[in-house]
């Protein structure tokens, strides 16, 4: 049987939603074309349900790469100063972050 | 001959017998830098200064006979690989201050082998487009003109400054980066080559992650001789990247020119797709005729999914995009908005931080992850992606190599096709199935349409075959004997 669901057009709230899960401020005056946008492409992949997939296994990468292991070494560290050289506002040898607790 | 319309291999033979120097070589491109990016903006940051201190040393080495396939050459570096000490911003606001700590391992192969970086090249926001349209550091023109109209047109995207540097003698060469066709349709709008080698071929190490199934570094020069140049120093395992493929990587530069007689080159019938220019058409009809001429059996082979290649893709590369993009929280590194909260403080980050085509981006595949529907999308287009690589597999077992157009039109005017996302994607519809497979493709200059702008083929192989498409492709090169250069370009400019 294939596998079948009907297009269902994302209305504002589920935008928001979206938009909160990805944790992308928007302003409500976004909201319409924003809708439209994702709504064109999502109406646009549709077109997949026409594929019988019955039974195929889903591809998850190329396959070229032998899964490999290596020796339970360190081979990287002691680089502190460097990865804090980006931190957008680091004090002494730490990041900064918002208050999350009251 | 001016030294910025030399190929790679030219230069690199003119340097040995001591015709000019390092220096030379790359003041001439820095010079023509200073001269045309500001009309071009095809690079984000240039690196003149230490490009010609990096001359000088070359200039020692090839006084002591110790050059390096590469000693000497000026390369642009696409923003998107990490460079140790030298901003990298994925042309996004968010990391429009970052500057790496560490070199991309593809940019480390190019320096041991001597290479001259003379800047970061422009792209679409972490390499999201087909116009070069959406970068934070503003559009690059293509320096090819229609006949008699100096309107400026897009270099394609993502690859677009490095497209459009290499068109217009401002590196000899660049690397770029293809995770549905970034490399070969921006060589195809701006007459060069450009090759995706096979996913693994090239380390993703230090390269800023868009899609990772999918992105694939790889170069783009103006011959195909210079491609082989450039993809030799590239490839090869690398630890650091648990994708990268071990094995060997052959002489390439001995696959330029080689024999295809009897060589067995597919034609997909699903490439005759509706919006097919007929110059486009026209152009692939000689194509198959040059390599007949050269002794190869044309055959006609079917890749029925190839169809449904761009809405696998605009599922498959947004969710992996929502979830590689996750890392700029504003925290670490990259530019941060302040909020009174965590979230608030995220919000605003990332709002402030991604272009409209980057959060379209990380929505849709937030969506398409999201509960409830991942298996209606993600997982639907998973499966459909292994149709079609089984599409490829099967045909490879009939032909060595595929021959198709590598863009349904020719470079196109900014502001054209922005009013519709599914309109954008559709100019990645030919380049789309090879990268969903994995496969190697490389796109070649073959001639001028009506208009007076270059048109591309594509040629696609089998994993890790790069030989064949460079064997083939240096056949229609020589057959198409593309001589033709852009209206903007060094040679000449002062």
């Amino acid at each position: 049987m294939m596998e079948s669901y009907c297009f269902m057009s994302l209305d504002p709230a589920t935008v928001r939603r979206i938009a909160r899960l990805a944790r992308i401020g928007i302003d409500e005056s976004d909201l319409p074309a924003l809708q439209g946008e994702l709504n064109g492409i999502l109406g646009w992949v549709e077109q997949l349900n026409e594929v019988d997939v019955e039974g195929v296994t889903p591809m998850v990468g190329t396959g070229h790469a032998a899964l490999r292991t290596r020796d339970d070494v360190v081979t990287d560290g002691n680089c502190r100063d460097a990865v804090l050289s980006n931190a957008p506002d680091a004090v002494g040898p730490f990041y900064t972050v918002p208050k999350v607790v009251e | 001959m001016s030294l910025t319309e030399l190929t790679i291999a030219d230069a690199a033979a003119g340097l040995r017998a001591r015709k000019f120097s390092a220096v030379e070589l790359v003041r001439a491109h820095t010079d023509a830098i200073a001269a045309l990016n500001p009309r071009l903006n095809a690079y984000i940051t240039t690196t003149s200064d230490a490009a010609l201190q990096a001359a000088a040393h070359a200039d020692e080495a090839l006084t002591k006979d110790e050059a390096k396939p590469l000693t000497g050459i000026p390369l642009g570096i696409k923003d998107l690989f990490c460079t140790n000490g030298v901003r990298t911003t994925a042309a996004s606001n968010i990391l429009k201050n970052f500057i790496p700590p560490y070199e991309s391992t593809v940019t480390a192969n190019l320096l041991r082998d001597g290479a001259v970086f003379v800047g970061k090249t422009n792209l679409d926001e972490f390499a999201m487009g087909s116009a070069n349209i959406t970068s934070a550091f503003g559009p690059v023109e293509n320096p090819w003109k229609r006949n008699g109209d100096d309107a400026a047109l897009v270099p394609g995207g993502s690859s677009g400054g490095s497209a459009a540097a290499v068109a217009a003698g401002l590196a000899m060469g660049a690397t770029g980066t293809d995770t549905g066709g970034s490399i070969r349709q921006p060589a195809a709008y701006c007459g060069i080559v450009g090759l995706k080698p096979t996913y693994g071929r090239c380390s993703r190490f230090g390269t800023i992650a868009y899609a990772s199934s999918l992105d694939q570094a790889g170069p783009m020069a103006r011959s195909v001789r210079d491609c082989a140049i450039m993809l030799q120093s590239m490839a090869g395992f690398d630890p650091r990247d648990s994708t990268s493929v071990n094995c060997d990587v052959p002489d390439y530069t001995a696959a330029v020119g080689r024999s295809l007689k009897g060589l067995k080159v597919g034609i997909p019938a699903e490439y005759r797709a509706e919006g097919l220019s007929a110059e486009i058409e026209a152009a692939w009809q000689q194509g198959i005729e040059w390599l007949k001429a050269a002794g190869c059996e044309i055959v006609d082979v079917s890749l029925p999914h190839t169809r449904y290649g761009l809405a696998t893709y605009y599922i498959v590369a947004p969710a992996e995009c929502s979830s590689n993009l996750a890392r700029y929280d504003g925290l670490r590194f990259g530019e941060r908005v302040p909020g009174d909260t965590l979230d608030a403080m995220y919000e605003a980050t990332r709002r402030a931080g991604f272009g409209p085509e980057v959060r379209r981006r990380i929505m849709m595949g937030t969506y398409v992850l999201s509960a409830g529907y991942y298996d209606a999308y993600y997982l639907k287009a998973q499966k459909v992606r292994s149709l079609i690589r089984r599409d490829f597999t099967e045909s490879f077992q009939k032909v060595d190599v595929l021959l198709t157009p590598t863009a349904p039109t020719p470079a196109f005017a900014q502001g054209e096709k922005t009013d519709d996302p599914v309109q954008m994607y559709l100019n990645d519809i030919f380049t789309v199935p090879a990268s969903m497979a994995g496969m190697p493709a490389m796109s070649v200059p073959v001639g001028l349409g009506a208009t007076g702008l270059p048109l591309g083929l594509q040629l696609i192989g089998r994993p890790f075959d790069e030989e064949t498409l460079l064997a083939a492709g240096s056949a229609l090169e020589s057959a198409a004997g593309f001589t033709h250069r852009p209206a903007i370009r060094a040679e000449g400019a002062k």
